[in-house]
């Protein structure tokens, strides 16, 4: 375990408590049914990821496989027409062409040492699930991937992307159709078969020890951004980092070394959709209160009769009505600042990026780089976006919308 | 404290502790002013436990049946403020024991004093919420149901470790709730080997508390070898399937009972 990464997991300021909360959001509100494998995670996690043969195991994939550590881009023309200076962190050059695998990855080596050989997942944009499927096939691990219909339609090459990895993808056909309805199969596949399956949760949501968990595993994301900040610019902080919000992985794992040293401005970016009050959005804090959804206590999108209300966006891995609850927590406590942009607005953002430095994003990305033109930068600011993934996959996306 | 320490629920297990049928539906389902109705007409059949549930759009541990029937009473327009305006005459109409079964967070954001008031005022007995973790319970909300006189319900699974059963068995004076399999809900034909054993197992612990088995049962079979094991049976999605098709309610639902008792 490198140095930056022991001494900034010992900060506790916004850390899970043993409960398994952060503030008043976290928890896990989970059937009984549930309650053993839930609860032989909690009892293990952290005793199986801090050894060294773990960190070993965990360090050499992310190197050998991944392909860490994911450059940490000066954009030089984006940086100019924003008058300011902006690092991309290249999460898109990620094995699989999102963050998502960091997260996997830790999770089957886990998963492994718990003796389990079935995997089950959900997945909105797909990300997830190849990410999954993906270490499977490495592992040698039979792989069940639930992923909404509609999500299936929008998002067909990382269907097909699954199965030629060898998984089973499973249609959700309830409610929306998409990552919430997902993810509720997956749990009740997991409750169907508590004994030799593990679910590999895809964001910090869910039930602890999920969230905390997750953004460990993301959280090689800071602790690189810090290295290579330092080696750029001789200091390890930049002034703001940005990253855009579905449950919140990609953004815990960027913001995670940073969350102590508050001189750094740390901003999430949500998805609007259509607009915020157009009743077609994603934009959990601003349009969400204190729920529990998903076995865990957070903000969540509902009624006034606490039914959980359909998300939209254009991008399917933010379209969900809920977030993390450790971002609950930060957004209540004021420690990260949250934005959103539209579908209209990410889009926009996307194909911006594409001329200006040759790099299609995915649409989720695409919203944080949106941000860029919502928040004031000084000329001499260090700004870090999280280019949490590649465009490839939302090229169906980018062809309807048409704009470029 | 003001805890009222016997209600509905324990009177039934006192009096009789055998062959005790209780019967899950959805509030609002097939239309939504069905509630109340249904329940007079399990009541009158012969049911023992009435348990009605609270809809929502996420029920994580209900299999096909049962969220159909929640997704059916949303769109009819149910909440959990209706179902309180539905069960005001509740007890000039029904005299055995309600529960409210439901998930914790259309409970939460009704609030949760308000919740357990209107479930007083109504003579709402016990509530199964199968979302709300036991150390929340013990710490937040014990309190409150026992100054309203609500039993709160546990649920135990075959993977439900011996401690913990113990430890829920001690903090509850109603039922327990034990569910037959490792599956969310459905019905299903008939118990394996593997089933009898666990039900075996429970009743050789002798726990204080009674024991309803719940999930997969769905005919007289299934209820007599559930009650075999334990104080009797709670049906669910076969009921709802009744449900769906049954054109003359008063009838079929007489006819159900009748059939599962036997
Ligand atoms: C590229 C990319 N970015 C972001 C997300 C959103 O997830 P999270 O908020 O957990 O990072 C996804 C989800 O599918 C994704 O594929």
């Amino acid at each position: 375990m490198s140095d930056i990464l022991k001494n900034t997991i010992e900060k506790k300021r916004y850390a899970v408590d043993e409960q398994g909360y952060y503030g008043q959001f976290g928890g896990a509100y989970i059937p009984e049914m549930l309650y053993p494998n839930v609860e032989e995670l909690r009892e293990n996690y952290l005793q199986i990821i801090e050894t060294d043969e773990f960190q070993n195991e965990f360090r050499k994939l992310l190197k050998d496989y991944v392909g860490r550590p994911t450059p940490l881009f000066h954009a030089q023309r984006l940086s100019e027409k924003y008058n300011t200076k902006i690092y991309l962190k290249r999460e898109d050059l990620c094995h699989t062409g999102a963050h998502k695998v960091n997260n996997t990855i830790g999770q089957i080596i886990l998963a492994k040492k718990l003796g389990k050989n079935k995997i089950i997942a959900e997945t909105g944009a797909g990300q997830h699930g190849v990410a999954t499927a993906t270490v499977c096939a490495l592992m040698g691990l039979e792989c069940i991937v639930y992923m909404g219909k509609v999500d299936m339609a929008r998002q067909k090459p990382n269907v097909e992307r699954m199965r030629i990895l060898g998984a089973e993808v499973v249609p959700a056909t309830c409610g929306s159709q998409t990552l919430k309805d997902a993810t509720n199969e997956a749990m009740r596949h997991w409750i169907n078969n508590p004994l030799d399956t593990h679910y590999i949760i895809g964001s910090v949501v869910g039930p602890h020890p999920y969230p905390d968990m997750v953004t460990r595993f993301q959280s090689v994301i800071s602790e690189e951004i810090r290295l290579q900040l330092e080696q750029e610019e001789g200091r390890q902080l930049p002034d703001h980092v940005i990253a855009c919000v579905g449950g919140g992985s990609n953004a815990a794992g960027a913001f995670y070394h940073f969350l102590d040293d508050e001189a750094v401005n740390l901003i999430a970016v949500e998805a609007a959709g259509k607009g915020v009050d157009s009743g077609e959005s994603a934009a959990t804090t601003a349009l969400g209160k204190a729920g529990v959804l998903h076995g865990s206590k957070t903000l969540l999108m509902q009624t006034e009769d606490g039914q959980v209300i359909e998300p939209y966006s254009i991008s399917a891995g933010l379209d969900y009505p809920g977030i993390g609850p450790m971002h609950a927590h930060l957004f209540e406590t004021g420690r990260v600042k949250f934005e959103n942009a539209s579908d209209e607005e990410a889009m926009q953002a996307g194909v911006e990026l594409s001329r200006l430095e040759g790099i299609i994003p995915a649409i989720e990305s695409a919203h944080a780089l949106a941000a860029l033109d919502k928040v004031k930068f000084a000329p001499n600011d260090v700004v870090v976006v999280n280019l949490s993934g590649r465009g490839d996959k939302d090229l169906d996306t980018y062809i309807k919308w048409g704009k470029y | 404290m003001n805890t009222k320490t016997s209600n509905r629920i324990n009177e039934l297990f006192e009096s009789n502790g055998r062959e005790v049928l209780s019967v899950y539906y959805t509030a609002g389902f097939p239309e939504l002013n069905d509630t109340l109705r249904i329940a007079q007409y399990l009541e009158e059949a012969g049911a023992d436990i009435i348990e009605i549930g609270m809809p929502f759009s996420d029920p994580v541990a209900d299999g096909p049946t049962i969220q159909e029937s929640n997704k059916k009473a949303l769109d009819n327009g149910m909440s959990v403020r209706l179902l309180f305006d539905q069960l005001a005459e509740l007890r000039e109409k029904i005299s055995i024991p309600v529960i409210l079964m439901g998930y914790i967070n259309p409970v939460l954001q009704f609030g949760i004093n308000k919740f357990c008031s209107e479930c007083e005022r109504c003579g709402v007995d016990g509530l199964i919420i199968p979302d709300l973790p036991m150390a929340e319970y013990l710490a937040l909300y014990k309190n409150i149901f026992a100054e309203h006189g609500l039993k709160n319900v546990f649920l135990i699974t075959p993977q439900t470790s011996e401690s913990r059963i113990r430890l829920i068995d001690e903090h509850t004076d109603g039922f327990i709730y034990m569910v037959s399999s490792a599956s969310v809900t459905g019905a299903k034909d008939l118990f394996g080997e593997q089933q009898r054993k666990y039900f075996e197992r429970i009743q050789s612990m002798q726990l204080k508390n009674p024991l309803l088995i719940g999930f997969g049962i769905s005919n007289h079979e299934t209820f007599k070898v559930a009650s075999s094991y334990s104080n009797g049976a709670i049906i669910g999605s076969a009921f709802i399937k009744l449900l769906q098709t049954a054109t003359d309610l008063k009838a079929q639902i007489k006819q159900f009972v009748k059939d599962i008792k036997a």
